[in-house]
């Protein structure tokens, strides 16, 4: 079969020339340039997952709970009360590296209208940020950009942004990381699916008109990027988050009506994506007039317009009769809303241009047709185990690293958030989960995210697995039982065999992890091609998770509470010091085993520390994770203003590894002394090695003769600005 | 206490206003239409934060045309209590109810933290609970809270006492350290001069629950239920 397109034109959609001969086997016919566009967009990686979606099924999406797993706007799970939760986590990494403000703040935007799409209230956004360091002018433009962006949008909307993490390495430099987590509520009967399965339907567009704006973001989204990327600036989106609170509240309403179908965010594709997604779910058809369409100018091809990527819109299908009920709530909130079509029986997206067709396709190829790629993947060497520099000086290591920029306080980013719009934030952010309450319930929600890149670096499996344990781990702190996970895959080009191999690695990593502790995967996001002048991303899995808590009066804080009360290190301690934050301070290279998880011993320590917590043993629990069991008694002793006396710690691995190293599976707990009897009862019967480190109390942080600071210098410097 | 809660376009902390004063505090309450005309039957009126049209332009300014604020005006003049937070500060001094105006925060960044505020007067209608002196902790969260005012204006608002709240350290000093966003003289809230209207940029209702941090907000809204008992006594 002849080519009968030029090469620069699939290039401008990102598509090959096999995947053009399937276009036209399924078309049966030479696509026009529109539908040539279409099937860019939506057979993009971005779209389609098409690299990644066979690794996928290996995930484990079920559960007794699971209300709606992957495949629509955000995953859904029941809390009980009638009660849904409503999750998903989304990158928005390609638009942050060109203009960080509008690319991370309609990150925000678009993850939220994931959520009130489902018919959900948006209760909490969580952010996933990497950066490269910050010694460069480039790279606190991209951070400051960034931050500025997610504020921007959040705090204009007024969903809280409640937590998240930011890490800093030389591997993200020029490609920031911006992965943005939107969590929802909404009662049972009312949970909605985007999903058009009634012929005759009405198809209402509401919200934003329609611009240049974004056109082939999908397509860039799914390409490395070079010297040129900058020239793509238009395909970077501007967001309103006035209009998009508009449109939530609207939609919230409209989800109370009857005769309303579905409802639809428009993202990555645009119109093309949002149309043709809805009718193929209810295996419908639907045909768009796109001269309907209101336009933000003058000249506008059918092209531009079904490709825009303009933000803050939303397809609403109703039925005939309840348009006029419809209209009256987007008059109320002075939405415009142009009728732009209908659902058909036909299988097919039609759009037609002042009644002449100007692009015809069957729905099944369009949405579902891609023929799946399988790079071939080259598995990293397992590395040795690398030889350890002794520790010389304690205190000026832990003084070090608690103001490095991966360890020193986030309050200077977070403070520019608001975190406790609607009146939910138990614990805000900065804490080892954020706890919000579930209105009108005494039940709380804990959330979070995780993601260790140098682990993950040094092996991808292991490091996924650490990921996914942390999170658990981090939820289990507060009191909560961890119930189910998002997931953004972030990585560079799959069509380089070692990168497709750390994914391949990193997805049967969170498989085995999250089968191991019975999380379902219930959303996600794969972003790939963060490559940038073939310099790629390290490997970087993000965990979203989410926990309850049946009664927040149970709620465990992360700070030492009380002067008097005894310090336990709970879980086991090895020589494991590869990737960790330590060595990184002494200027070592990435290299040797990271720390291994065991999922059994993670099970354990988990069941025994929500025991401990539902009978009130424990009054504070911090996770153990980067920079290891100093860095955190100097955290709880920071979050709750006491110091700490140790008398000295001893084990059996070296000073550093005690000290520095980030074995996983492991909590500090600080516990009434006449509790203490209690503690080590639970741990014994979970078979949780316990270890006491010592007393809270007084005006400084000391441990045995190696350190004795006050606790005002060790503030000073994990205040250290950014 | 019947409490009206206005929602313009771009409010969000109408529903935290209705939790504080109607779920916590048990008064009746009703959210009011920026559309809406009449207050008659409202003996309080709540201008809640937010981002009142995006505050694209100055925070307030379009606001302050909307129908519902010439009801305001005249529930005001009349003697009714009237309180605005943030966004609604700024929408009350837009107005003209209020003295003043709030620039951009001197750090140039939004702020969400808890702060700490010292009474300075407790004979404004949402003060009444409190005694000068007394400190409270209640958080603040804009962009645009820098207080401002030319020196004649600034002089006979500290003259006539209508200064209600300032930024102060957690003992009740007023310091320099303590301000979180540029204000002159600290100014986190003023009242009219008749007492009635009272504007502040932290979000008292925010700090009306244990759980959620705090408590002190709730004497401003107290303060409210006392007032109007005083005058109908």
């Amino acid at each position: 079969m002849a080519i009968a397109v030029k090469r620069a034109q699939l290039e401008e959609v990102a598509l090959n020339e096999d995947e053009y001969r399937a276009i036209v086997r399924a078309i049966g016919r030479d696509p026009n340039d529109l539908e040539l566009g279409m099937f860019g967009a939506l057979w993009s990686e971005h779209c389609s997952y098409k690299t990644s979606k066979a690794l996928l099924r290996q995930l484990p999406t079920e559960g007794p709970d699971v209300l709606q797993g992957p495949g629509e706007n955000a995953g859904a799970v029941d809390i009980g009360d009638g009660l849904a939760v409503v999750f998903k986590i989304e990158s928005h990494n390609h638009p942050s590296a060109i203009e960080p403000y509008q690319g991370a703040a309609t990150g925000v935007g678009g993850i939220l209208r994931d959520v009130f799409a489902m018919g959900a209230r948006p209760i909490a956004i969580l952010d996933a940020l990497r950066f490269g360091p910050l010694e460069t002018g480039h790279n606190r433009h991209l951070f400051h950009g960034v931050i500025a962006g997610i504020g921007g949008y959040g705090n204009c909307f007024g969903c809280p942004t409640v937590g998240g993490e930011v890490h800093f390495d030389a591997g993200y430099s020029d490609n920031p990381i911006v992965n943005a987590m939107c969590v929802g509520l909404v009662a049972h009967d009312r949970l909605r699916r985007a999903t058009a399965d009634r012929a005759g339907d009405v198809v209402l567009l509401v919200g934003a008109d329609t611009g240049r704006d974004g056109i082939h973001g999908a397509t860039f989204a799914s390409v490395e990027m070079d010297e040129r990327s900058a020239q793509r600036r238009p395909a970077v989106q501007v967001g309103n988050p006035f209009l998009e609170k508009l449109l939530c509240e609207a939609c919230l309403q409209l989800n109370e009506l009857d005769g309303v179908t579905a409802i639809q965010d428009l993202g990555a594709a645009g119109l093309t994506s949002a149309a043709s997604e809805l009718a193929h779910r209810g295996r419908r058809g639907i045909d768009i007039a796109v001269e309907k369409i209101s336009r933000r100018e003058q000249g506008m091809t059918p092209y531009d317009v079904m490709l825009s990527e303009s933000q803050e819109r939303m397809l609403v299908v109703v039925r005939p009769e309840a348009e006029a009920a419809a209209r009256e709530v987007f008059d109320h909130f002075e939405l415009h809303a142009d009728r732009i079509g209908t659902v058909t029986g036909t299988a097919r997206i039609r759009i037609r241009d002042h009644g002449v067709s100007v692009a015809d396709i069957p729905l099944k190829a369009l949405v579902d047709g891609v023929p799946l790629r399988s790079p071939v993947a080259s598995l990293p060497d397992k590395q040795p185990t690398v030889v350890m520099p002794a520790v010389e000086e304690p205190e000026a290591v832990l003084l070090d690293l608690i103001a490095s920029p991966n360890l020193r306080s986030r309050r200077p980013i977070y403070r520019t958030y608001d975190h406790q719009v609607q009146d939910n934030t138990v614990f805000g952010p900065g804490f080892d989960a954020a706890l919000l309450r579930v209105p009108g319930t005494n039940k709380g929600l804990a959330l979070t995210t995780d993601g260790n890149p140098w682990y993950v670096a040094l092996d991808p499996y292991e490091g996924t697995r650490a990921a996914v344990a942390e999170a658990a781990r981090n939820i289990v702190c507060t009191g909560a039982r961890p119930i189910a996970v998002t997931n953004c895959l972030n990585f560079g080009n799959p069509e380089r065999p070692a990168i497709f191999g750390q994914l391949q690695e990193s997805i049967r990593g969170l498989a085995d992890a999250c089968r191991a502790l019975e999380l379902p995967v219930v959303s996600g996001n794969v972003s790939l091609y963060n490559e940038t002048s073939e310099r790629n991303i390290p490997p970087t899995p993000v965990i979203g998770m989410v926990g309850l808590l049946d009664d927040l009066s149970l709620r465990c804080p992360s700070g030492f509470k009380e002067d008097g009360d005894l310090v336990f290190l709970l879980g086991e301690t090895r020589e494991e010091l590869a990737g960790s934050a330590y060595l990184r301070l002494l200027g070592a290279p990435t290299e040797g085993r990271p720390p291994v998880v065991s999922l059994e011993m993670e099970r354990r320590l988990q069941a025994a520390m929500l025991d401990s917590i539902r009978r009130g043993v424990i009054r504070c629990a911090h996770d153990v994770s980067d920079g290891g069991l100093l860095i955190a008694l100097a955290e709880s002793a920071l979050y709750g203003g006491h110091g700490l006396r140790c008398p000295g710690i001893m084990g059996s691995v070296s000073r550093e590894a005690f000290y520095f190293g980030e074995s996983q599976g492991r909590v500090v707990v600080s516990v009434a002394p006449r509790r203490v009897p209690e503690l080590q009862k639970l741990m014994a019967n979970h078979h949780i090695p316990l270890y006491a480190v010592g007393v809270v109390g007084g005006e400084d942080f000391q441990v045995g003769s190696d350190i004795r600071v006050s606790l005002d210098s060790l503030r000073e410097a994990w205040e250290t600005a950014f | 206490m019947r409490t009206g809660i206005i929602v313009f376009p771009g409010t969000w902390s109408d529903r935290d206003c209705a939790h504080a004063v109607g779920e916590i505090l048990g008064q009746p309450t009703r959210y009011v239409d920026y559309r809406e005309e009449r207050l008659d039957d409202l003996d309080l009126v709540i201008l809640p934060g937010g981002f009142s049209y995006g505050d694209y332009l100055r925070c307030g300014a379009i606001a302050r045309f909307a129908p519902v604020m010439e009801a305001v005006t005249d529930f005001a003049n009349r003697g009714g209590l009237v309180l605005g937070i943030c966004n609604g500060f700024q929408i009350l001094q837009e107005a003209r109810l209020l003295p003043g105006a709030l620039l951009r925060n001197a750090s140039c960044e939004f702020r969400c933290e808890w702060v700490n505020l010292r009474v300075e007067q407790s004979e404004s209608a949402f003060s009444l609970d409190s005694r000068p002196g007394q400190v409270l902790r209640i958080p603040i969260s804009h962009g645009e809270g820098n207080f401002f005012a030319d020196r004649e204006t600034l002089e006979a608002i500290e003259r006539n006492g209508q200064v209600v709240f300032r930024y102060c350290a957690q003992d009740g000093r007023v310091t320099a350290e303590s301000n979180p966003n540029g204000s002159l003289s600290n100014i986190a809230g003023i009242a009219n001069a008749r007492g009635n209207v009272v504007g502040m940029m932290p979000h008292p209702e925010r700090a009306c629950e244990d759980l959620l941090g705090g408590t002190d907000g709730l004497m401003v809204f107290r303060s409210a239920i006392h007032a109007l008992a005083r005058v109908a006594a």
